[in-house]
C-alpha cells in the first residue's frame, strides 16, 4: 500500500506569553490508501495538532521550525493556496472533537452542507444537484426526515444527531482521507457505537482512508489495522492491531495496557502515575523519562529514534536500540 | 412572524397604558401648583383660578386622568405652560429636528462600529487596529458634548467645512412641512440645495452623538470576532475548503454580530437623552432641549408628552432590535418557527 499521508519529523511550536510551547516533537506516522489506522494518547500529548496540520489549520500562533507533512508525496507545508484548497476540497475531511462547537450556530445545517459541498471541488453543481447531494449524504448516516433537518439549526438537533451531521458532511462528496478526532468523546455510551459502527461501515465502503482519534484503547483495537501510541508530543509506538496487544515494547504502552480495566470511562491519565511534562520546558532528552520505571542516564540526555523492530513495529525507546 | 409582532406589539401598548399611568400619577403628585407656575406670583387669584379649571384641576384625579388620557389618544396633550402652544404642536415641531440627528446618528454608530471594528478584527496588532481601539477608548471615555466642542472647534473654525450652528444656513427657506425632517422633506418636494445644507448641519451632531457608541460597537464587535475565529466550526469551515474571505464576511461575521447589535440598541436608546447637549452646543433646536426645558420650568403637560413620546420612541427601538437579533441569532427563535 503506498503512503497517503507521510508524515516525517515534524515539530509544531505555539507562540505564548514568556516563551514556545514545542508540542510535537519530531513526529513520524504515515496512512496508507484504503488504511484505517487510530492513534491514542492522552489529553494534550498533540493528537489534534497533528491532525491540523494536515489540514493547515493550525491558529497563528503556531510554528512549524521543522518537518515534512507529504500528501501523495507533496509537502503540504510548501503547498500554494489553489493546491491546498483542492486538497481541503477533495482531499481529506477532518471530523471535529465536539459535535457541539464544530457546527456554526446561526447557519442551518443545508446551508452549512451547500457550502461544504460547493467547495469540493465537484463540477458543475447547481441549486438542485447541492440539494440532492446533501440530502443523501444526510440519508447516508441514517438520520430521519433529511428534508426537514436542512432546514433546521444546530440547537434543535442532540449531540448524536448533530455527530451523524458532521460525518455527513464529510463524506458527503468524494475524499481520499477521513480525519475523525474522537469522534464519540463526547457523547452518551449507548450513542458512541452506534456512531463508531456507522463510521466504519461507510468508510469501508467507500475504500476511504481512516484517522481514528481515540482515548481508549478498546476503541483502537475495534476500528484500526494499525494503531499508533502517542506521548507528549512523539509517536512512541506502532503496529499491527493485534501484535500491540500481545507485544507491546513501549514502556508507556504497557503501562496503558496495564491498566485497560481502568479505561472504560476512555480516560487515560487517571490510569497512570504523573502527568504529561510542561512544553514550556520539556525533558531533553525521552520526553517520557520522568515517568519511565526503565530510564536510564542516556534516556535523560538523548532523544531516542522511532526504528522499526522488524514487520513494521517500530518503538522510540533505548531499551530496542 | 406575523404572530410574535402581533404580540409584541400589544405587549407594547400595555406596557404604554402602564406607563401613560405612572407619568399622570407623577406629574400630579409632585408639589406646587401648576397653575401658578404657569402664570407666575404676581397673577390675581382669580386668573389662577379660572386656569386651574381650564386644566381641570379642580377636579378628582381619576377623572383628570380619562380625561388627559382622552386627550392623549386624540392627539391633544394640552397645553404647554412655556410655549403657550398646544404640546402637540410643540412636538411635531421639535420631535423631527432631533430625529434627524438620531437617526443619522445611528447609522453612523452602528454602521460605523461594525466597520471599524470588522477592520480592527481583520488586521488584529496592526497599527491600524492599534489606532482604532486608541480612537475607541476615547470615545467611550469622553461624553458627546466633548466631541461637540471639539467638533466646533475643528470644523467649525479651523477648518470651517461644517456649519455649526442651527438646521440651516441663514437665508435658506425651510421646505414645506410634511415630516418636519428637513433633510427628507427637501428630498420629497426636489430642493437638492436646502437638502445639502440641511444635512450639513446634521453631520457634526450626529457623528459627536454616535462616538460613544460607535466606540463600544467597534470594541465588542471586534473582541466577538476574535473569540469566534478560536471556534471549531470556523476551523471546521476552514477545513473544508471554503474560502478564508467567505468565511470572515459570512460564517464569522453574523454570530460576531449578536452582541454588538444587542449592545447597540441600549445605545441608540440612550442617543434621546444625550442629545441634549449636544443640542445645546449647536444651538440647535430640537426635542431634547424642550424636553429638558420643560422639566426645568415644571411644565407638566410637556414633560407628559415628552415622556410618552419617548416611551412609544423606545418601544419602537425595542420591537425592531428584538427582531433583527432573531434575525441574526436562531436559537432566540422569535422570528423561526
Ligand atoms: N493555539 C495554541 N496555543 C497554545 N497552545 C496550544 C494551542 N493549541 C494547542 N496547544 C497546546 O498543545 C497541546 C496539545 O494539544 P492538542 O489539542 O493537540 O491535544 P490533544 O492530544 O488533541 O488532546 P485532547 O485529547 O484533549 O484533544 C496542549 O497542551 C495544548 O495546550
Ligand atoms: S527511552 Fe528511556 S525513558 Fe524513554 S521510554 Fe525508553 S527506557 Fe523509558
Ligand atoms: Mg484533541
Amino acid at each position: 500500500m503506498g503512503d497517503l499521508v507521510k508524515i516525517q519529523d515534524l515539530y509544531v511550536w505555539f507562540r505564548v506569553y514568556g516563551g514556545y510551547m514545542k508540542v510535537l516533537n519530531g513526529v513520524n506516522f504515515s496512512v496508507g490508501k484504503g488504511e484505517k489506522v487510530s492513534i491514542v494518547g492522552e489529553t494534550g500529548c498533540g493528537k489534534t495538532t497533528t491532525m491540523k496540520t494536515i489540514l493547515r489549520i493550525l491558529s497563528s500562533q503556531a510554528h512549524i521550525p521543522k518537518g515534512e507533512v507529504l500528501f501523495e508525496e507533496k509537502d503540504i507545508l510548501k503547498m500554494k493556496e489553489g493546491e491546498i484548497k483542492r486538497l481541503r476540497g477533495r482531499g481529506v475531511a477532518m471530523i471535529f472533537q465536539d459535535p457541539m462547537a464544530s457546527l456554526n450556530p446561526v447557519f442551518t445545517i443545508g446551508d452549512q452542507l451547500a457550502a461544504v459541498i460547493s467547495h469540493s471541488g465537484v463540477q458543475d453543481l447547481d441549486k438542485e444537484k447541492i440539494r440532492q447531494l446533501s440530502i443523501n449524504a444526510l440519508k447516508e448516516v441514517k438520520l430521519p426526515d433529511p428534508e426537514r433537518i436542512l432546514g433546521s439549526y444546530p440547537f434543535q438537533m442532540s449531540g448524536g444527531m448533530r455527530q451523524r451531521i458532521c460525518i455527513a458532511m464529510a463524506l458527503a462528496t468524494e475524499r481520499a482521507l477521513i480525519i475523525a478526532d474522537e469522534p464519540t468523546t463526547n457523547l452518551d455510551v449507548t450513542i458512541q457505537d452506534q456512531i463508531l459502527a456507522l463510521l466504519r461501515e461507510l468508510v469501508t465502503k467507500r475504500g476511504n482512508s481512516l484517522i481514528l482519534i481515540t482515548h481508549s484503547l478498546g476503541i483502537a483495537r475495534e476500528n484500526a489495522d494499525r494503531i499508533y501510541v502517542m506521548y507528549a508530543g512523539n509517536m512512541v509506538e506502532v503496529s499491527n492491531n493485534e501484535e500491540l496487544f500481545c507485544n507491546p515494547l513501549h514502556p508507556y504502552t504497557e503501562m496503558l495496557l496495564g491498566c485497560v480495566p481502568k479505561l472504560s470511562g476512555g480516560g487515560i491519565a487517571e490510569g497512570i502515575a504523573g502527568r504529561i511534562p510542561d512544553y514550556l520546558n520539556p525533558p531533553p532528552g525521552c520526553r517520557f523519562e520522568p515517568r519511565c520505571p526503565y530510564a536510564t542516564d542516556r534516556c535523560r540526555e538523548e532523544k531516542p529514534d522511532f526504528v522499526d523492530v522488524g514487520n513494521g513495529h517500530k518503538v522510540a525507546c533505548f531499551k530496542y536500540n | 412572524m406575523g404572530i410574535n409582532l402581533l404580540k409584541r406589539i400589544g405587549l407594547s401598548i400595555f406596557v404604554l397604558f402602564g406607563l401613560s399611568i405612572l407619568i399622570f400619577i407623577i406629574s400630579r403628585v409632585v408639589p406646587g401648583d401648576p397653575a401658578r407656575l404657569a402664570l407666575g406670583p404676581r397673577a390675581p387669584e382669580w386668573a389662577v383660578q379660572k386656569l386651574r379649571q381650564e386644566m381641570h384641576l379642580d377636579k378628582p384625579l381619576y377623572t383628570q386622568y380619562v380625561l388627559w388620557l382622552d386627550g392623549l389618544v386624540h392627539g391633544d396633550l394640552g397645553r404647554s405652560l412655556v410655549t403657550r402652544r398646544s404640546v402637540t404642536t410643540d412636538i411635531k415641531e421639535f420631535l423631527p429636528a432631533t430625529l434627524e440627528i438620531v437617526i443619522l446618528s445611528a447609522i453612523v454608530l452602528v454602521f460605523g462600529g461594525i466597520f471599524l471594528g470588522i477592520i480592527s478584527a481583520k488586521f488584529t496588532n496592526s497599527w491600524l487596529d492599534g489606532l482604532i481601539r486608541v480612537i475607541s477608548y476615547l470615545g467611550i471615555v469622553s461624553p458627546a458634548f466633548v466631541w461637540a466642542i471639539i467638533f466646533v472647534l475643528i470644523f467649525g473654525y479651523n477648518i470651517p467645512i461644517f456649519p455649526t450652528m442651527g438646521r440651516l444656513s441663514p437665508g435658506v427657506v425651510p421646505p414645506p412641512m410634511i415630516t418636519g425632517m428637513y433633510t427628507v422633506d427637501s428630498l420629497i418636494t426636489g430642493n437638492f440645495g436646502t437638502f445639502v445644507d440641511a444635512f450639513k448641519h446634521l453631520v457634526l451632531p450626529a457623528i459627536a452623538l454616535a462616538m460613544g457608541g460607535m466606540a463600544q460597537a467597534a470594541r465588542i464587535t471586534r473582541s466577538s470576532m476574535l473569540d469566534n475565529m478560536g471556534k471549531d466550526y470556523i476551523a471546521a469551515e476552514k477545513a473544508y475548503g471554503i474560502p478564508e474571505g467567505l468565511i470572515f464576511v459570512k460564517y464569522l461575521l453574523k454570530p460576531s454580530l449578536i452582541p454588538t447589535v444587542s449592545v447597540a440598541s441600549l445605545d441608540i436608546a440612550a442617543l434621546f437623552g444625550n442629545a441634549f447637549l449636544v443640542e445645546l452646543i449647536f444651538n440647535y433646536p430640537g426635542f431634547s432641549r424642550y424636553g429638558i426645558s420643560a422639566m426645568l420650568n415644571k411644565d407638566l403637560n410637556a414633560i407628559a408628552g415628552v415622556i410618552m413620546v419617548l416611551g412609544v420612541i423606545f418601544v419602537t427601538i425595542n420591537i425592531i432590535i428584538d427582531f433583527i437579533v432573531a434575525y441574526l441569532d436562531p436559537r432566540i427563535g422569535l422570528a423561526g418557527r
